[in-house]
């Protein structure tokens, strides 16, 4: 008994209980025939587990040692071990937290009632994402972590094609399905080759690997490839904005939140094999990063679908990540341990910082089109009068992801330019101080978008006339996004304890460095940093209670927002999300091909005439869909081997069966 | 025990002949329950007594000799057809290739690197013969029943080679070999059951209609 009890409070015990309860909190719904409790009861199981696994996780991360278990799988390649490092903790938190968050919001977002059809596979295949993710940090064999990836990609895609009645989901189900494939099929490569290299499935350990040898630079080569398809870097990130964009908005967070950083995890964990990175792997990285964070903002701007815009943010962010990561590996390459530390410091508190801020935003864009019943932000507006709380946690979620003070975004980016100026110093890799103008130019950017965003969306009056019907969201809507907003707000008001949570993980990726601890200038700079985001908290809070205050007592009139004085205003004469991004958009073109329709307009009282615009997805539309056709054409004369005539499918695989035989002889 | 073993494999050969040979169904299915129940009895001849073997035996006798078969002929009736009209081979062209191919296979496993206790057995042979014969059986045949019977043939020349391995092969692997036939057997009887329903024939070359154009 003594030992039983000794067992259930191994917090990595706990993390890997949780994992599995989660995976299994759908099922139940799935035999209850009434509409209902099944969601509820999975949501509340969800939840459970993630208080218990988040403190066990917290815990091992603190511990600063790796826990492992055997699985007994009783399969041919090798020893199948879990194992929860600081790196996996560390990952493991937004995995708990996003999807408790986001099961408690499709209560109140895809209600059972109303969605009696696909509610039941929505709840199962959620918990089955969620917990093939958790799952999947902890793996340390590669096939079973093919496996769980596997698990992962059909799980996400069966979210994903919820609405499939829909054409437009269809098509966005098909090209994630084959760009995660694309994905799994590099990983398949790297595996492989990394099994060549260590005679086992089994992971190699930190620092264990040679970056010198021809058959490493593959490797590094595969995993970019295949991880950097699921995380979304350039140019493989063409399913992401229409997958985000079509699945129902809690799933879009957990993918967006969780999902995408099982890619980075796959990157980080791979460069934690080798310990002499060559200085080209960190120049390619961050080559990619920043194209990815420049070109993604830049496709964020030009959206007018609020979903699509926010996937794109999503490009944008997963672009700063790998951008630290690159950074960082320009450090080890260089022997700068400052520039390491602060590049990995970065790269971690993004992904932890991007998965609470987009998870609000992409809650809160739920909320939004719960309430307008569209994604288009052209006809959405004024949306702040009717649902006022989700516009203030809204504008919270916007403000942290533009990197503005004094939210999480800000502390992350910060830790990035830090480590950009630090070079500013060195002797080497001085050119790497030309990110930083970069950098500024895609926080620019992402505040036009999100300004464009917030503002057509919440601001203004209504452009639809159905706007009547809109209304604040429930308190199941409302409960997990105020539940970010203050983490995002925490982390922003004390930088020095989300560098507690990231300190463990860097150790782990760099063991011989030594790196624990942030060098102390940095410390009094985190310091100040803390202590002006509380200044300016405290005004923003003493300034909008003078406002109310001068409100109350104040006689008020309500006229038209933006009304410039005129009589009649009307809805229409408001500037448009469209036309508001307009001008940044046509800095761009050539990347980004953004079709106006415009109307041509003749003499003194023209007739009525439309304008519409058409954001283009570049690399899809103009690469690799003629890509695809041309391989179509080419294959066409194989179509004819598949004929539908069984007996000689059948005899296919017998004449494949004679002819080994008769070579085996 | 081995001479008795390797007469009873003769049989199983002889019994690839008859479902080679014949265009009437119910006796086509007949012989490959009793290639089934043999199949059952011979790990007890050539491994030592266990209630592992027990269990294997009866399972296998059971599965392979009564259930399948019961199941095959209760679609030959609700189908009502009696016999193979007309194949894509003739009889006597399949029942020569079958000649040949068990031919080849005694040739094939003479040249196979084998352990010395295996060396003498018929096992890998007719394991092999009986295997084609079920692939023959599909490519020829055209009714749906017909090709599950290849199926259970071809199955079953699997299942001689497991023999050979029977002490070591774990119950895991036995459950899924037998899982396997049986959802391949259902699998086939799902497909009778809409092919006859959807062309009212069980012809399974009309197939081709569900091609993607």
């Amino acid at each position: 008994m003594h030992f039983v009890l000794q067992g259930a409070f191994d917090p990595a015990l706990v993390a890997i209980g949780a994992a599995l309860v989660i995976g299994l909190a759908g099922i139940p719904g799935l035999f209850i025939r009434q509409p209902g409790p099944g969601q509820i009861l999975s949501a509340v199981v969800t939840v459970l587990s993630a208080t218990a696994g988040v403190p066990a996780v917290l815990q091992l991360l603190f511990s600063k040692t790796s826990t492992t278990y055997m699985l007994q799988w009783g399969l041919p390649f090798g020893l199948c071990e879990l194992v929860i490092d600081p790196l996996s903790a560390f990952f493991l938190i937004p995995v708990f937290l996003v999807t408790a968050a986001g099961s408690i919001f499709a209560i109140g977002y895809w209600p059972a009632a109303e969605h009696s059809t696909n509610e039941r596979g929505l709840t199962f295949f959620y918990g089955l994402l969620a917990s093939s993710m958790a799952i999947l940090l902890m793996a340390r064999n590669g096939v079973f972590f093919i496996m769980v990836w596997e698990v992962m990609a059909l799980s996400s895609y069966f979210l994903l094609v919820t609405e499939h009645e829909k054409a437009e989901v269809r098509r966005a189900g098909i090209v994630y399905l084959i760009a995660t494939h694309f994905g799994t099929a590099a990983l398949l490569v790297y595996f492989s080759l990394l099994a060549a290299q260590t005679g086992s499935f089994q992971l190699p350990v930190a620092g264990s690997l040679s970056a010198i040898s021809p058959s490493a630079t593959i490797v590094a080569l595969a995993a970019i490839i295949g991880f950097g398809a699921k995380a979304g870097i350039m140019p493989l990130h063409v399913w992401l904005p229409s997958a985000h964009a079509n699945a129902p908005s809690h799933v879009s967070a957990v993918m967006s939140g969780v999902m995408l950083k099982m890619g980075l995890y796959g990157i980080f964990r791979t460069l934690t094999y080798f310990h002499d990175p060559p200085l080209l792997w960190g120049g390619i990285l961050t080559l990619c990063g920043i194209t990815s964070a420049l070109l993604g903002i830049a496709f964020a701007v030009a959206q007018r679908d609020l979903k699509r815009l926010l996937a794109c943010s999503s490009i944008e962010n997963i672009g700063i990540i790998t951008t630290c990561l690159g950074v960082a590996l320009l450090g080890v390459s260089s022997h700068n341990n400052t520039l390491i530390y602060l590049g990995m410091a970065g790269a971690l508190l993004h992904v932890l910082n991007h998965s609470f801020f987009k998870t609000l935003l992409f809650l809160g864009s739920g909320a939004v089109i719960h309430a307008a019943g569209t994604r288009e932000m052209n006809l959405m507006g004024g949306l702040g009068k009717s649902m006022p709380r989700v516009a203030l946690l809204f504008l919270v979620g916007a403000v942290a992801i533009c990197g503005i003070p004094p939210l999480n975004g800000f502390i992350s980016e910060f830790i990035l330019y830090l480590g950009l100026f630090l070079q500013l110093k060195a002797d080497s890799l001085i050119y790497l101080v030309f990110l930083a103008p970069v950098l500024a130019l895609v926080g620019g950017l992402a505040v036009i978008a999100f300004t464009k965003l917030y503002g057509s969306v919440f601001l203004g009056t209504p452009r639809c006339p159905d706007a009547v019907t809109h209304h604040e969201a429930g308190m199941t809507m409302q409960m997990p996004m105020i539940f970010f907003a203050v983490l995002c707000l925490f982390i922003g008001i004390a930088p020095q304890l989300a560098l507690h949570l990231v300190s463990p993980a860097i150790a782990v990726c760099y063991p011989l460095l030594q790196l624990t601890e942030l060098p102390a200038e940095y410390g009094v700079i985190l310091g100040k940093i803390s202590l002006s985001g509380v200044l300016l908290l405290s005004a923003v809070v003493i300034v909008s209670l003078f406002w109310r205050w001068r409100l109350g007592r104040a006689p008020v009139t309500s006229a038209t927002t933006w009304g410039c004085g005129y009589q009649r205003g009307t809805a229409r004469m408001q500037y448009g999300a469209s036309s508001f991004s307009e001008l940044a958009v046509s800095v761009f073109t050539g990347i980004i091909r953004q079709r106006i329709d415009r109307p041509v307009v003749n003499g003194l009282f023209p007739g009525t005439a439309r304008c519409s615009d058409h954001p283009s997805e570049t690399i899809l539309e103009r690469i690799i869909e003629p890509l695809f056709t041309m391989i179509g054409i080419s294959f066409a004369f194989l179509r004819r081997l598949q004929h539908g005539l069984v007996h000689v499918y059948m005899m296919y695989i017998f004449a494949t069966l004679f002819i080994l035989m008769l070579w085996a002889n | 025990m081995i001479s008795l073993a390797d007469q009873f494999l003769v049989l199983v050969l002889l019994i690839n002949f008859i479902s080679l040979g014949t265009s009437r169904l119910i006796f086509s299915i007949r012989a490959v329950a009793v290639q089934g129940v043999i199949l059952g009895i011979l790990p007890g001849l050539i491994h030592p007594f266990s209630w592992h073997l027990v269990a294997i035996t009866l399972v296998i006798v059971t599965v392979k000799g009564f259930v399948i078969p019961q199941l095959l002929g209760r679609a030959v009736r609700s189908a009502e057809i009696k016999r193979e009209a007309e194949p894509f081979l003739g009889y006597v062209p399949t029942l020569l290739l079958g000649a040949l191919f068990t031919a080849l296979s005694f040739g094939f496993a003479g040249r196979l690197p084998m352990l010395p206790e295996h060396q003498n057995y018929m096992f890998v042979p007719a394991s092999i013969a009986t295997l084609m014969s079920g692939f023959l059986i599909l490519t020829t045949r055209r009714k749906a029943i017909s090709q599950v019977i290849g199926y259970l043939v071809l199955e079953n020349g699997i299942f001689i080679f497991g023999l050979l391995l029977a002490e070591a092969m774990p119950v895991m692997v036995e459950a899924g070999a037998l899982l396997d036939l049986l959802v391949g057997t259902f699998v086939m009887g799902i497909v009778i059951n809409q092919i006859s329903r959807e062309f009212s024939s069980l012809d399974t070359s009309l197939l081709t209609s569900l091609k993607e154009e």
